[in-house]
């Protein structure tokens, strides 16, 4: 089981999280095409590499974002959404 | 016992202790650390179990945990019968009584043997092609065949076991307790390291434990237990079995007693590699086994293999095998070598010295069967291109074949902590070619054989270990490269017009099914093994992938790195389900009232997460009259229910009415403080997610309730968005502080007043009323909701009082009867109240639902708005109905998830079904096109194979005017 570094709660298995998706800005419903829209509602890339997730740690309700190469499924860094990347909280060793 | 030898250095056996046992109905003895197939083998026994599927006979091969044609079971029912025990590793016990698994008849006269008469009908990929169709007959082919290919029988009668499961951590995890993992122990240890060395192996000493045993080496090993002892941060675990490597070092080890679930920070791969059979012509018949088998043989049980050997070798080790077979007085009749030259000089003049015969550039063409074993065999010269030259071959009597081709690195954990391999052409072995954090390896899993070498590998792993821990410096230098001739034959593997060399012993896959599934087009690695079956059976190929790695690549033409490897998952070996099996760590809630459902006849259900009572369960009635019971008594009288389970959440702050205003598609700006009022929220897409009631209770503060269960994820998903929206909005998940009960029925109001000091007048608490009151001495929440077209109130207090107040309610009128979920769904869906994810599914928009009432589609936001409008241009394609059944007979009524059909076109489903109403029919509600929503519409529903029709009824079926709820 992997191991997830919360930057509240610290070094956390991963059962105690869920994920929450990739972090995704949500476009201007007035300016968007129906055709831009509904590929924001639908369309998720699995491309790989390192991805801006959003994972949440269970028994304190905490959020928060995590970069993750979903080739080698490697936490590098995380940090709270409200504190930007420059607060990394930790990666694994 | 026949063959067992004088007393050897270091043996496992215990002469003193005598264990008797019986096995297939004769009583046999042996010593106290003695495995089932080394005490029969010492009985003179040489038929052990019978192969998979032609049920040929078997003996000793590996005595390596691979053996797995000698699988046997209890014969006797005890509390636990186990089976699928490996004879050449388990431990014989005193009162054993045991029968091997696969034979009809017993080992010696197996019936099933007549298999192998037909083996010419039965080509690789038999069993898709024969049992393909008529599909209705495979039944009956499955039957037999798992009857005639299987395993042993599982005992149905027997005792549930449960075995402990156990936590552990440690700095290093050292996988394999020869030589190279104890020196990459005691290295890591010195360093300051915490560190655990585990091996299958009842013994520590790896190969030190049988290859070239004796003295000298007993000295070196019991040199190196002592400093292992010395060592307080050092512990060795024995017959203990890494079973997999899991996310982050999270590895799992396996012994007879529990599962121990281990963190370890850095992980040592030291674990050795699997001796490798040559394919030949009866490479299985009992006798044949691989070098290093005859030498476990001797040197850790004192069981003489054979009499008369035939040492079939491709290395030094080989040699070595045939010097250690002569010392304990096996005549060795010849050393047939595949390498025309490269022989260790003074390892070949000791041979030579000892009157052992060597034909150089010869392998063995085939064995010969006398009366179930191995009696002689032919040796051919060996072309350059790899062909034994029939023309030039000798017959040889012997009665044991020891082979000594080469080897497979145990690399399975490396695979799974996400090492990648390549191939090493000086050494004919797969080695890593990536390095993973944390993850080192030592010996000969990484192609180092000589001990010295091994020795210091270990060490350079060791502090490689600690280095990552920052425990001290790195060393620089790498694992130390094999010096001399290959260890591994590049293809031990010879053809034979005769389909009888095995390639897979758990499968008896035949070399022949190789050219046949390649010839079918089957030329990748990962379709030939699911072709073939091989490296499939119980041994998981551990004597047979790198051989059918090295065919394929030839038939490929191709190299090994580019024909690659199958994938190694967990588990290692077969772990027990006893251990796998375990408590459940999913604790199901129980609500403030639980004991008093379970005490007044609930029958409890699980919801979600929740216990709920299904019903309440009285003398005389059955379940489907006690459900319309207690809704009967709910519309004449008065029913309370328990809705603790309710989702609660406090939503406070400046920003809490506007915030709301975005989660739900309704309007929360203006709603009135005192109030309630039905919330509907739908995600991203549109699709409904989740509905309750919201009450605001203060201009900054609401309180809401949302599903039983969805409230944790509905919960999550509002702190997200608090977040994302950067609002001044404080959440808090109240669910479990609060006890909540519904009052409902005609009687409801009179009964609440009798316990309370507020108003409850039509006039002053009026439909969606809120209010703060005390409620029996117990401040409550109070709310006049009516989700099941009562007049009714819903009294939400603190957990710790709800119990209280319950009963209060309870003993305030006689008239006053629990009713349960079921009863609930019963009334709610006479007044057509949907349930979301019920009646509603991945796709359900508002609309579909009959909730477009409900959208505040003029506010400028709410979460799947943007959707809705998309969706508002396209034409609906389903509506939630009401259904009636007036002709169909109660027999033929549908249940949920039955389907609407126009002609073979799946036309809608039934998602809520009553049969018995307190009205006078059944009911349903169901998805139907939106050309047949009108009431009076007929639809065909089936039921079991038959249509019935049934016929849109207008929705609520109850009460439509809604006047019992707004007395």
């Amino acid at each position: 089981m992997k191991i997830i570094h919360c930057p509240v709660n610290g070094p956390r298995p991963l059962q105690e999280f869920h994920y929450g998706g990739e972090v995704r800005d949500e476009p201007d419903a007035g300016a968007v095409s129906d055709e831009q829209w509904a590929d924001y509602v639908f369309s998720r890339s699995g491309e790989p590499g390192v991805k801006v997730e959003w994972w949440y740690h269970i028994a304190s309700g905490t959020w928060f974002i995590a970069e993750r190469d979903i080739v080698s499924d490697e936490f590098i860094r995380t940090y709270l959404y409200t504190d930007g990347p420059s607060a990394t909280a930790g990666s694994n060793p | 016992m026949t063959d067992r030898l004088p007393p050897q250095p270091g043996e496992w056996i215990e002469r003193q202790r005598t264990v008797r046992f019986r096995f297939e109905g004769r009583e046999y003895t042996g010593y106290a650390g003695d495995t089932l197939s080394s005490a029969l083998w010492a009985a003179g026994v040489r038929v052990l179990g019978r192969s998979f599927k032609y049920h040929r006979p078997r003996g000793v091969y590996s005595m390596a945990n691979h053996d797995v044609a000698v699988m046997v079971e209890d014969a006797m029912h005890v509390k636990a019968r186990r089976t699928n025990l490996r004879g050449d590793v388990l431990k014989i016990e005193d009162g054993m009584d045991l029968v091997a698994c696969n034979t009809k008849g017993g080992v010696d006269k197996d019936r099933w043997r007549i298999t192998e008469k037909f083996k010419a009908f039965m080509p690789v990929g038999f069993y898709y092609k024969a049992f393909y169709s008529p599909r209705a007959l495979f039944p009956i082919h499955e039957r037999m065949m798992r009857k005639i290919a299987g395993l042993g029988t599982m005992d149905r009668a027997g005792e549930a076991e449960s075995t402990p499961k156990r936590y552990d951590f440690c700095d290093v995890l050292v996988v394999g307790a020869g030589p190279s993992g104890l020196s990459a122990a005691i290295a890591a240890a010195e360093a300051g390291a915490k560190v655990l060395v585990v091996d299958d192996q009842p013994h520590i000493g790896g190969s030190l434990s049988y290859q070239g045993a004796g003295d000298r080496t007993r000295q070196f090993l019991a040199d190196l237990a002592q400093r292992c002892d010395a060592l307080s941060n050092l512990e060795i675990r024995t017959s203990t079995e890494v079973s997999g490597c899991y996310g982050d070092l999270w590895v799992s080890l396996v012994d007879s007693q529990k599962l121990t679930k281990l963190r370890a920070r850095t992980l040592i791969v030291a674990a050795g590699a699997y001796e490798q059979p040559a394919v030949f012509h009866n490479n299985d018949l009992p006798g044949v086994m691989l070098a290093t088998a005859a030498q476990r043989l001797v040197h850790q049980f004192a069981v003489k293999p054979c009499r008369r050997a035939v040492v079939v070798a491709a290395n030094d080790t080989g040699y070595q095998a045939a010097l250690d077979l002569h010392h304990v007085g096996v005549e060795v009749a010849a050393i047939a070598d595949m390498r025309a030259d490269g022989q260790d000089a003074a390892l070949q003049k000791s041979v030579l010295d000892a009157g052992i015969a060597i034909h150089q550039g010869h392998v063995i063409y085939e064995a010969h069967r006398g009366d179930v074993a191995v009696d002689s065999v032919t040796l051919c010269a060996l072309g350059r291109d790899g062909v034994p030259d029939t023309a030039r071959s000798v017959s040889v009597d012997c009665d044991g074949v020891m082979l000594s081709v080469g080897w497979m690195p145990t690399n399975g954990l490396l695979h799974q902590a996400g090492v990648r391999f390549g191939y090493d052409d000086g050494i004919e072995q797969i080695v890593p070619n990536t390095i993973v954090a944390g993850v080192f390896a030592a010996g000969r899993v990484v192609g180092v054989f000589d001990l010295a070498s091994r020795m210091a590998d270990g060490q350079r792993a060791g502090r490689a270990a600690a280095a990552h821990l920052g425990l001290c410096e790195a060393p620089g230098d790498r694992s130390p490269s094999h010096a001399g001739s290959s260890p591994s034959h590049p293809y031990p593997i010879l053809k034979h017009p005769h389909k009888q060399n095995f390639v897979d012993f758990d499968e008896d896959v035949h070399l022949s099914d190789f050219h046949n599934a390649h010839q079918e087009g089957y030329d990748n690695i990962e379709l030939l093994k699911r072709y073939t079956t091989v490296g499939m059976g119980a041994s998981q190929g551990k004597l047979s992938n790198m051989n059918a790695v090295r065919i394929l690549a030839r038939l490929n033409e191709k190299t090994i790195p580019e024909t690659g490897t199958t994938t190694s998952r967990p588990f290692q070996h077969p772990v027990p389900f006893s251990h796998l099996a375990g408590r459940r760590f999913h604790p199901m809630r129980h609500t403030p009232m639980h004991d008093w459902h379970r005490d007044n006849g609930g029958h409890m259900m699980f919801a979600g997460t929740w216990y709920r009572p299904e019903y309440y369960m009285r003398d005389g009635i059955d379940r489907a009259q006690a459900i319309v019971g207690e809704a009967t008594h709910v519309r004449s009288a008065v029913g309370m229910i328990d809705v603790s389970t309710l989702g609660k959440l406090e939503v406070c702050g400046p920003d809490a009415a506007a915030f709301l205003e975005r989660i739900y598609t309704g309007r929360f700006a203006q709603h009135a403080v005192g109030r309630c009022r039905y919330g509907l929220a739908c995600d991203e897409s549109g699709v409904i997610i989740e509905d309750g009631i919201i009450a605001r209770t203060a201009d900054d503060h609401f309180y809401v309730t949302a599903t039983s269960s969805g409230a944790a994820a509905f919960y999550r998903e509002m702190q997200r968005f608090a977040m994302i929206w950067g609002m001044n909005v404080t959440l808090i998940n109240v669910t479990g502080h609060l006890g909540a009960m519904s009052l409902a029925g005609p009687d409801s109001r009179r009964v609440l007043q009798t316990l309370t000091g507020a108003d409850l007048s039509a006039e002053a608490f009026e439909y969606l009323k809120f209010e703060t009151a005390e409620v029996a001495g117990v401040r409550a929440r109070l709310m006049r909701v009516g989700f099941v077209g009562e007049l009714g109130y819903e009294i939400h207090v603190p957990a710790s009082q709800a119990l209280y107040v319950w009963n209060k309610v309870m003993e305030a009128d006689a008239t006053v009867r629990p009713f349960g979920v079921e009863a609930q769904r019963l009334l709610r869906l006479e007044k057509g109240h949907i349930i979301v994810s019920q009646d509603t599914d991945a796709l359900t928009t508002p609309a579909e639902a009959s909730l477009g009432w409900a959208l505040g589609k003029d506010k400028p936001y709410f979460i799947g708005q943007r959707s809705l409008r998309v969706l508002d241009q396209h034409p609906q394609s389903r509506r939630l109905v009401g259904l009636t059944f007036p002709d169909v007979p109660a027999r033929r009524l549908p249940l949920e998830n039955h389907l609407i059909l126009e002609g073979d076109e799946i036309a809608g489903r039934i998602t809520s079904v009553a049969h018995r109403t307190t009205l006078d029919q059944p009911i349903a509600l169901a998805y139907v096109p939106p050309q047949r929503t009108e009431p009076g519409t007929k639809v065909q529903v089936r039921v079991n194979g038959r249509m019935i029709e049934a016929v849109v009824t207008s929705l609520p079926f109850f009460d439509p005017e809604a006047e019992r709820q707004k007395v």
